[in-house]
């Protein structure tokens, strides 16, 4: 899995608030977790959990104010993110720091040629000259699989397809050989024919390459074939965090239980009714004091309702946030235990 | 491809949708084939699930047989009426067996009017109910589909989408249907509300008798509602089947990849997966490819794919597929690509 162990990012107790009219709404409240080089982040939650909001940080991307990093911090190959001037930040997005959205047009200029766009980045990075850098580019726009990258060069974005963006924009986003690759929700919009050529790019890029990425989605299935650990995010906390094949096989925390229940797996379905999590997701402007989660949760008991859980460490690698991890993860195993016989 | 057995509840007979694109002063009219020639049978009390790519013209048809989009040619048989000729009295009549469910719930609902106002709409238009009746009847609704009666004054903003999607479900109850179109219900939804609302549309068939058109882009969704699944490709349906036999056993080149690109949620399954990339993307329905739509992106395309325009043909029990590299006789499209078997049964 990763051949250097060295830590390519690591954020610590991280939290990110936002000030608005109904108070202050803690997006991210304490979020720690290492990536190691090489390595595939995936991050998990439904909307507000926060997931997109801890990579917005991590790239200094948060808009201040209303935003407002409130602590914690963000190390990127031992430098201190949250230290530098907005130049030095500046300098590490794009080149050694590159983010992918869902949606491609936030990161592409609509009155921009493609060739433009691409050689922009690396005339201002790699001090590339024009002829250079448009050699790159092609380069690239090949590299992503863009068929005649010459004669599509100069087109503007709007004459590609959706699944064509999504590729022009990872060109661009790995133009300047980024060590850290953050990719929000990379294939949300796409069709899962389309999704499976994106997933596969990543793959491919980062094998060669050797890339770290995080890789933030709602999507269990597109994070079960893609990383290596997975983070769990529910209402600005992480709520578990594990090596893959351990969160799927023996979860210690009900919310990610429940999640894993609550989707139609093709592999293994037999008809039966779908596990749902009652309720909704928290409004985290209106925090409850106990478990964020104790009132949708098939096992609260009181002490869920009155304090907030202990964040207990299964295995070293392995966390839950929850006053039952323990037995959880007890539960999972026999579950896992029957599955198997 | 009709089943004889009597429990067909909507029957598609070539049905077609084109839109006539352009044709200035400069340039010839182009035609749209969103539809192109589609028949298909949605038996009493299933639910018929219909997949494929953006831009494939499933939302299109499911639009078509209810009309909210006009046919350009074929039919829509409902009760031994043909919808596609009915006059827009006779079928606004026909509305009342005939609902649609949306993918917003948010665009879908006039922000302006009351939960009980959008729920009691079609309940006052068709006169079936009147005066006080009207909202006890909207509360039953609401209970039925998860919403406390409570919330009957309040305006759709002040739900959320799981909620406003309860929402677009109750209107749709409201009139007693016989059967709904489903466009994408549960896409715009967070992981664990998708659930919810697969769960419920499940209880209400059961508790109601409902037929379901259930469209989606989500095979995973899809596998799980559906009794059985058509796979569509630009305009064409290219491949039908029960929904078990379609992901265990998919035959058309079109239906194996996209199987194969849909993620499973088991990490142990995706190491050992074997994928069938497609290259390229969908072609334009402006200009579709000769012979089979599919050709330009199929790994076993040989000419004839070029030329033919292949039709659906029962390849296995009950079992169809349009490809002309398989048949009943080798329905296995790679033996037949390494045994170099050219268009069969030619």
């Amino acid at each position: 899995m990763n051949q250097q162990n060295g830590s390519i990012l690591s954020v610590k107790d991280l939290r990110t608030y936002f000030a608005t009219e109904d108070g202050v709404v803690k997006a991210v409240d304490g979020i720690t977790f290492e990536l190691t080089k090489g390595e595939t982040l995936g991050i998990v939650g439904e909307s507000g959990s926060g997931k997109s909001v801890t990579n917005l940080s991590v790239m200094r991307l948060i808009p201040e104010p209303p935003g407002q990093i409130a602590g914690g911090r963000i190390v990127f190959d031992g430098i201190d993110v949250l230290g530098l001037s907005i130049e030095k930040v500046r300098d590490l997005r794009g080149r050694r720091i590159a983010m992918i959205f869902q949606d491609p047009m936030t990161s592409l200029n609509p009155f921009l040629k493609i060739s433009t766009q691409l050689t922009e980045v690396t005339r201002l990075h790699l001090n590339h000259n024009e002829q250079q850098a448009r050699a790159h580019a092609i380069k690239m726009l090949k590299l992503v699989g863009i068929s005649d990258a010459e004669d599509r060069m100069d087109s503007y974005p709007h004459e590609f397809s959706g699944g064509m963006r999504q590729r022009v924009m990872i060109a661009m986003a790995l133009s300047c050989d980024p060590e850290l690759l953050i990719a929000d929700e990379p294939t949300t919009a796409l069709d899962v024919t389309i999704q499976a050529q994106i997933l596969e790019l990543i793959k491919d890029l980062k094998a060669r390459m050797g890339t770290s990425v995080i890789l933030i989605t709602h999507d269990l299935g597109v994070v079960a074939g893609m990383t290596d650990k997975i983070i769990v995010m529910y209402a600005g906390k992480v709520f578990e965090q594990a090596p893959t094949k351990e969160l799927f096989a023996t979860p210690a925390n009900p919310y990610t239980k429940g999640l894993l229940k609550s989707v139609p797996d093709p592999a293994h379905e037999e008809g039966k009714e779908l596990y749902q999590i009652p309720g909704l997701p928290p409004d985290v402007a209106h925090l409850p004091p106990g478990c964020p989660f104790a009132e949708r949760c098939y096992r609260a008991e009181d002490i869920c309702r009155r304090e907030f859980p202990p964040f207990v460490e299964i295995n070293s690698d392995h966390h839950s946030l929850c006053h039952f991890a323990q037995e959880v993860y007890a539960e999972s195993i026999k579950e896992n235990e029957v599955l198997h016989v | 491809m009709s089943e004889t057995n009597g429990n067909v509840l909507i029957s598609m007979q070539g049905l077609k949708v084109h839109y006539r694109l352009g044709g200035g002063l400069f340039s010839a009219a182009r035609t749209v084939k969103a539809v192109d020639g589609v028949s298909l049978d949605i038996q009493k009390g299933e639910t018929l699930g219909l997949v494929g790519e953006s831009g494939c013209g499933k939302s299109t048809l499911g639009k078509a047989i209810l009309r909210l989009t006009e046919p350009t040619g074929g039919k829509v048989f409902y009760n031994g009426k043909d919808l596609a000729h009915l006059p827009q009295s006779a079928m606004r009549e026909q509305r009342k067996h005939l609902q649609m469910i949306f993918q917003d719930p948010y665009a879908s609902l006039n922000p302006r009017m009351t939960v009980g106002n959008i729920i009691g709409e079609p309940i006052r238009t068709f006169g079936l109910s009147k005066g006080g009746r009207v909202e006890t009847q909207v509360q039953e609704l609401m209970e039925t589909v998860g919403l406390s009666r409570r919330f009957i004054r309040r305006y759709p903003h002040e739900f959320s989408g799981g909620q406003r999607q309860r929402i677009g479900i109750a209107r749709a109850l409201a009139v007693d249907p016989e059967f709904i179109v489903a466009d994408e219900p549960i896409s715009a939804l967070d992981v664990s509300i998708q659930a919810q609302i697969m769960n419920l549309m499940e209880r209400l068939q059961a508790e109601k008798g409902l037929t379901y058109l259930f469209i989606s882009h989500d095979l995973r969704a899809v596998r799980h509602l559906s009794d059985r699944v058509a796979v569509m490709y630009l305009g064409r349906i290219v491949e039908l089947a029960n929904g078990k036999e379609i992901y265990r056993d998919p035959l058309m080149p079109y239906t194996k990849a996209l199987i194969s690109a849909v993620p499973v949620p088991d990490p142990e399954i995706e190491a050992k997966r074997e994928r069938i990339i497609l290259k390229g993307d969908v072609p334009s329905p402006i200009n579709p490819p000769s012979g089979c739509p599919f050709h330009t992106r199929c790994p076993f395309a040989i000419d004839d794919c070029k030329k033919i325009v292949p039709s659906l043909t029962e390849i296995k029990p009950r079992h169809y597929a349009a490809c002309i590299r398989i048949s009943p006789d080798h329905p296995n499209v790679e033996v037949n690509a390494a045994a170099g078997l050219g268009a069969i049964g030619r």
